[in-house]
């Protein structure tokens, strides 16, 4: 079901965390100054924000036991304001701990096996999965023994510890893409050859931020027992030779772009080719046999997939007819079903979960999903393995929670990053705009009209609500004092992925809701049969939009 | 400047010498690249041990044939943050097999000097000022480690077996 750290494992956070206790020691007793304590923080997760430090915890590829998340509980309680606040990278940030109580808070994280290392910094960043992994139905085989070999494998990695920039890594094995795998420094698809072996495909250079880029193929097929020593010739490749001259250019999809990606490519196969002789990094089974055993499926009962109770419940009670048809999946064992929470009940913050609705989700996982569950990028949770005939139980349990809402993949499942309501970056607020669209379009009948549409919303050009790949992009600036928010249409990070284009000037903070209206509003009125948002968009291009929406102002 | 090595403080009896300055002989020197590639008939009557140090944009490559020629490979670290020479010293160990002394110079961390040990750094020189007791620390921060690196044959630390061989 889950990685267990064995001896390694919980050395290495014991030492990590006692190497920080001492640097935090050091900087309250004014040895260390900020400016020298601050790279050192970085590597540990702790940022400083506009009012405080925040603290970032990994939850690699998204995964969590209930205990791990009444620990997160226990955390936001004691240490921060009652509250964390979920990423679209599988993280958990508090935003308002103690310089003096982190190492405390890390010593609590590594007693359920947790850590912070690496959550920010020039290094491997967490890596992040497919939500649905290990019980999708389409996909080849469970990715997430993958996903720990590669965070241990660039966990304080000798070599690659002070990179050029930031790098992350996501892997999936499912014809839909849920990790976002093009836009991110190496996307790893898990696929099968003409001969039916599995290995991977190889995306480098996607990437977000000021300079979006999505991310290019090098390999169609790697054999899997070459992962590592592939990965090892990428980030070798990338610490030699990205730019280190200019801070925004130093992110690989900066490298890829200026070689070109066939350059970049024979670099990358002549560095690989030239580690050929170095056998340490070829995987011959053993440890990520280990590895896989942590991942076997657990002992699913032997249920039928037909489910009375909630057919019957769902003909009589639309609103549990909603949930169901829009936030429970189809899971690969007959008889079980993947449901979705929506962390964004209408008008509140993306991503923000209490301490009380921490405990009571862990609560559910043991009662209806064998005591696991999952975060996703888009900033909900996910209980895996959920029996149907428990379905109308755990719905009742999640409507009392409010995180029952039935908007998954809908206008208002909105991605949003902090903004300036935290983050000392961010150049105008996000979650407000998030949480007026969110009320604006709170009407259900209304959504499910609009259909499958992502609305995704950054705070400022460093794109962290990922912008870039909304369907509807809003990006949050700032113009002589006022905010002022730009849209992009087109984007997406799915399988279809795509960089959405700019439509025009920015729109001031009260006319960006109505901005978003006219564009749903236009899309409703061309669309045709079976057409989402995206697709609309995709046929008409910009200008029935532009037309609509500037002729208004 | 204080150095260490082999996990203590150490004497340093290298000299590093400048584009124009003369050769001191009989002693240990340390030239840059140019100087190197300018004179290397000249350095080569030079009758003390002998170092090259690179700058962060210069790859060991560009000296891989003469590395016969070496004692001493001083790579430079300019910032902390340039990491480039933790990939250098690992193809001067691992590829182009040198078994001389290699030694990180600059800006230099004492939270960076577990990793440099691992990467087949054997000296390192503080900038002045620097305390050399938590540096040596420091050193022994970590005994466990998630894989190999160019440390192995006696490596002090527990390493993650990817290969069984």
């Amino acid at each position: 079901m889950m990685y267990q750290y064995d001896e390694i494992d919980k050395t290495l956070v014991k030492e990590r965390v006692d190497q920080y206790r001492d640097q935090v020691a050091r900087r309250m007793r004014g040895e260390l100054s900020e400016e020298e304590f601050r790279p050192l923080r970085l590597r540990n997760g702790l940022y400083m924000q506009l009012h405080a430090y925040m603290l970032r915890v990994a939850i690699p590829y998204g995964l969590l036991s209930s205990t791990q998340l009444r620990k997160l509980a226990l955390i936001a309680r004691e240490y921060d304001r009652g509250y964390g606040h979920f990423t679209t990278r599988q993280n958990i940030q508090y935003n308002w701990p103690n310089l003096e109580d982190t190492p405390d808070i890390l010593d609590h994280l590594a007693e359920v096996e947790m850590n912070a290392i690496q959550t920010s910094g020039n290094v491997n960043r967490n890596v992040t999965s497919d939500p649905y992994a290990g019980v999708a139905r389409d996909e080849i085989e469970d990715p997430r023994p993958y996903c720990e070999i590669v965070r241990q494998f660039l966990t304080l990695h000798p070599e690659f510890s002070f990179l050029p920039r930031k790098f992350k890594v996501a892997v999936t094995a499912a014809e839909t893409d849920r990790a976002a795998i093009n836009v991110h420094d190496i996307g790893l698809r898990i696929v099968k050859n003409d001969a039916g072996e599995v290995g991977f495909k190889v995306l480098v250079g996607g990437g977000l931020g000021r300079t979006p880029f999505i991310g290019k193929v090098i390999r169609d097929f790697l054999p899997k027992e070459e992962l590592l020593r592939y990965l090892q010739a990428i980030l070798r490749v990338y610490n030699m030779e990205g730019r280190r001259d200019n801070l925004f250019k130093a992110r690989i999809k900066i490298l890829v772009h200026e070689l070109g990606t066939e350059r970049f490519t024979e670099k990358i196969e002549a560095e690989y080719e030239a580690s050929k002789s170095d056998t340490r990094l070829l995987m011959d089974g053993i440890e990520e046999d280990r590895i896989r055993a942590f991942f076997t499926p657990p002992t699913y009962e032997s249920l039928s997939d037909d489910a009375p109770d909630v057919d019957a419940e769902a003909a009589g009670n639309p609103a549990f007819a909603d949930w169901l048809n829009r936030n429970v999946v189809a899971h690969k064992q007959p008889g079980y079903a993947i449901v979705n929470i929506s962390l964004k009940p209408m008008g509140e913050a993306p991503g923000d979960a209490t301490a009380e609705q921490m405990d009571a989700v862990a609560d559910l996982a043991d009662q209806y999903s064998l005591g696991h569950l999952r975060v996703t990028h888009r900033q909900n949770l996910v209980l895996a393995d959920v029996r149907k005939q428990d379905l109308v139980a755990l719905w009742k349990a999640l409507v009392a929670l409010d995180f029952a809402t039935p908007n998954i993949e809908r206008i208002t499942d909105i991605i949003s990053c902090p903004g300036l309501d935290y983050c000392n970056l961010a150049t105008a607020r996000s979650i407000p705009v998030a949480q007026r669209i969110s009320q604006r379009f709170a009407d259900m009948k209304r959504q499910y009209d609009i259909g499958e549409i992502r609305i995704n919303i950054s705070g400022c050009i460093n794109a962290c609500g990922h912008h870039h790949v909304g369907h509807i992009g809003i990006l949050g600036l700032e113009k002589n004092g006022e905010e002022s928010y730009q849209i992009t249409l087109g984007g997406s990070s799915d399988v279809d992925a795509d960089i959405g284009k700019r439509i025009g000037p920015a729109f001031a903070s009260e006319d960006v809701v109505d901005a978003v209206e006219t564009l749903v509003n236009t899309y409703l009125d061309i669309r045709q049969d079976g057409e989402r948002f995206l697709d609309t968009y995709r046929r008409v291009g910009q200008d029935p939009f532009k037309e609509r929406l500037y002729a208004a102002y | 400047m204080p150095l260490i090595k082999d996990g203590a403080v150490a004497e340093d009896s290298w000299t590093t010498v400048g584009e124009d300055d003369p050769i001191p002989g009989g002693k240990a020197v340390i030239v840059g690249l140019t100087r190197w590639k300018d004179s290397a008939d000249d350095l080569s009557g030079h009758n003390g041990p002998l170092g090259v140090r690179l700058k962060s944009d210069e790859p060991p490559e560009l000296i891989a044939k003469d590395l016969g020629r070496f004692d001493l490979i001083a790579l430079e670290f300019p910032n902390f943050n340039d990491g480039r020479a933790f990939s250098y010293a690992r193809l001067l160990r691992e590829r182009y097999r040198f078994t001389g002394e290699i030694r990180a110079v600059g800006d230099v961390l004492q939270d960076q000097l577990f990793f440099m040990r691992r990467c087949g750094f054997d000296s390192l020189e503080l900038k002045e000022g620097r305390n050399v007791d938590t540096a040596i620390d420091a050193l022994g921060d970590f005994t466990v480690a998630y894989q190999p690196a160019s440390d192995e044959k006696d490596a002090p630390v527990k390493v993650r077996d990817w290969a069984s061989n």
